[in-house]
């Protein structure tokens, strides 16, 4: 039987078949829908990537500039400046803030820097002399710093809308290959088990007719007996008031009828 | 799927972990932070040719793990190479790692953890 594959555990009803081919067009919709959302992401993703590649390499550029210009500082300043930077760095100048992005009811975060004003923990450093190539230093770097963030950015929402492509593709392929073919095989047997009862039904009724039409046959023939015995009696009691002597003819007749 | 606002609301800092010139030149242009005093916790990281890798791997847990005020965390190539596996495994969104050049070591995309996702999934 059609019902010996994968299906639902349903019994066989005409509501049921209602129901099976109800969430069958959902399936349905449901596969239309989220095959289109994969693929608005879909596209959106390659964007991300092809930027990320661009940003990538630009950040190379970007950083080997600021490196030079460290360099710069370092001969100008005419020693290392690393230590005093790191045991002066307190607070942090350049942060960054989130915001959210949509796209097909996915929100992409994407960092956003700002610097705060007001603390600076490098007033001394270089204040013997470098003092220019250091600010020069300070402000390539920041501008790095804001590549990068923009490139963290980006490679954020690569992350998340990787997560989020490969969970709706194993819903739509989850729709398509499981639930739809589970459905449609409901369906076929819910179908082939109604067809059934309706044969079923066809021949209980052919039978209950068949013996119907037998005992009204009987139930007439009864009848007619009854009326030709009845008719009988009077022949013979208009026989017996006229007299006995056709009473052979008479049952000659009455075989002759039956 | 999308991470919910509070998981990143308050990543404010920035945290490296490199050598001393590229920690050196971000720390110049503002990101270095050091928390208040009772566990004093600077958001970077100085790395030589001394520094060991347990001490690499035990700031890149505190970065990516421990603390949640963190968004981004530069790592140079290099020291990402040293600590290669742990980079790979790493693929939560927050805080993001970005893989930065070094002044001694050109940037080389074919190393780049997330590069080379991009280039797995467009089938180069």
């Amino acid at each position: 039987m059609s019902g010996a594959g994968n299906r639902e555990a349903v019994f066989p009803t005409r509501q049921s078949l209602g129901l099976m081919k109800l969430k069958l067009k959902g399936a349905q919709t449901g596969h239309d829908l989220l095959k289109r959302k994969s693929e608005a992401l879909t596209k959106r993703f390659r964007e991300i990537t092809r930027r990320i590649d661009e940003a990538k390499r630009k950040m190379g550029r970007v950083m080997q500039i600021a490196a030079f210009s460290l360099a710069e500082v370092t001969y100008a300043v005419g020693g290392d400046i690393g230590y005093q930077v790191q045991e002066s760095a307190k607070s942090a100048r350049f942060r960054v803030r989130t915001k959210q992005e949509n796209v097909s009811g996915v929100f992409l975060p994407a960092f956003e820097s700002f610097t705060t004003e007001g603390n600076n923990d490098f007033g001394l450093t270089g204040l013997g002399k470098g003092g220019q190539q250091v600010q020069k230093c300070r402000e390539t770097y920041a501008r790095a710093v804001e590549t990068l963030v923009e490139l963290a950015s980006l490679q954020t929402a690569f992350v998340i809308l990787d997560e989020v492509i490969k969970v709706v593709n194993r819903r739509v392929n989850a729709i398509e290959h499981v639930i739809i073919p589970r459905t449609e095989n409901t369906i076929k047997y819910i179908n082939s088990e109604l067809d059934e009862l309706d044969r079923e039904e066809f021949f209980r009724l052919k039978k209950v007719q068949n013996k119907k039409q037998r005992d009204t046959a009987a139930q007439d023939a009864e009848i007619i007996a009854k009326r030709k015995a009845g008719e009988q009696k009077e022949n013979d009691r208009e026989n017996e008031t006229s007299g006995g002597g056709d009473i052979l003819g008479d049952d000659e007749d009455a075989d002759v009828i039956f | 799927m999308a991470a919910p606002s509070s998981a990143y609301k308050d990543r404010q800092f920035l945290a490296v972990i490199g050598d001393e010139d590229s920690v050196t030149g971000l720390l110049l242009a503002g990101i270095g932070h050091v928390t208040a005093p009772p566990d004093n916790q600077k958001n970077f990281l100085v790395v030589d040719s001394k520094t060991d890798n347990a001490a690499i791997e035990e700031a890149f847990e505190r970065f990516t793990t421990e603390r949640k005020d963190i968004g981004i965390l530069l790592i140079n190539q290099h020291i990402a190479e040293r600590i290669r596996h742990r980079v790979d495994s790493y693929t939560a969104a927050f805080p993001a790692l970005l893989e930065i050049p070094s002044k001694d070591h050109p940037y080389d995309p074919e190393k780049d953890s997330v590069l080379r996702r991009v280039r797995r999934l467009f089938g180069e």
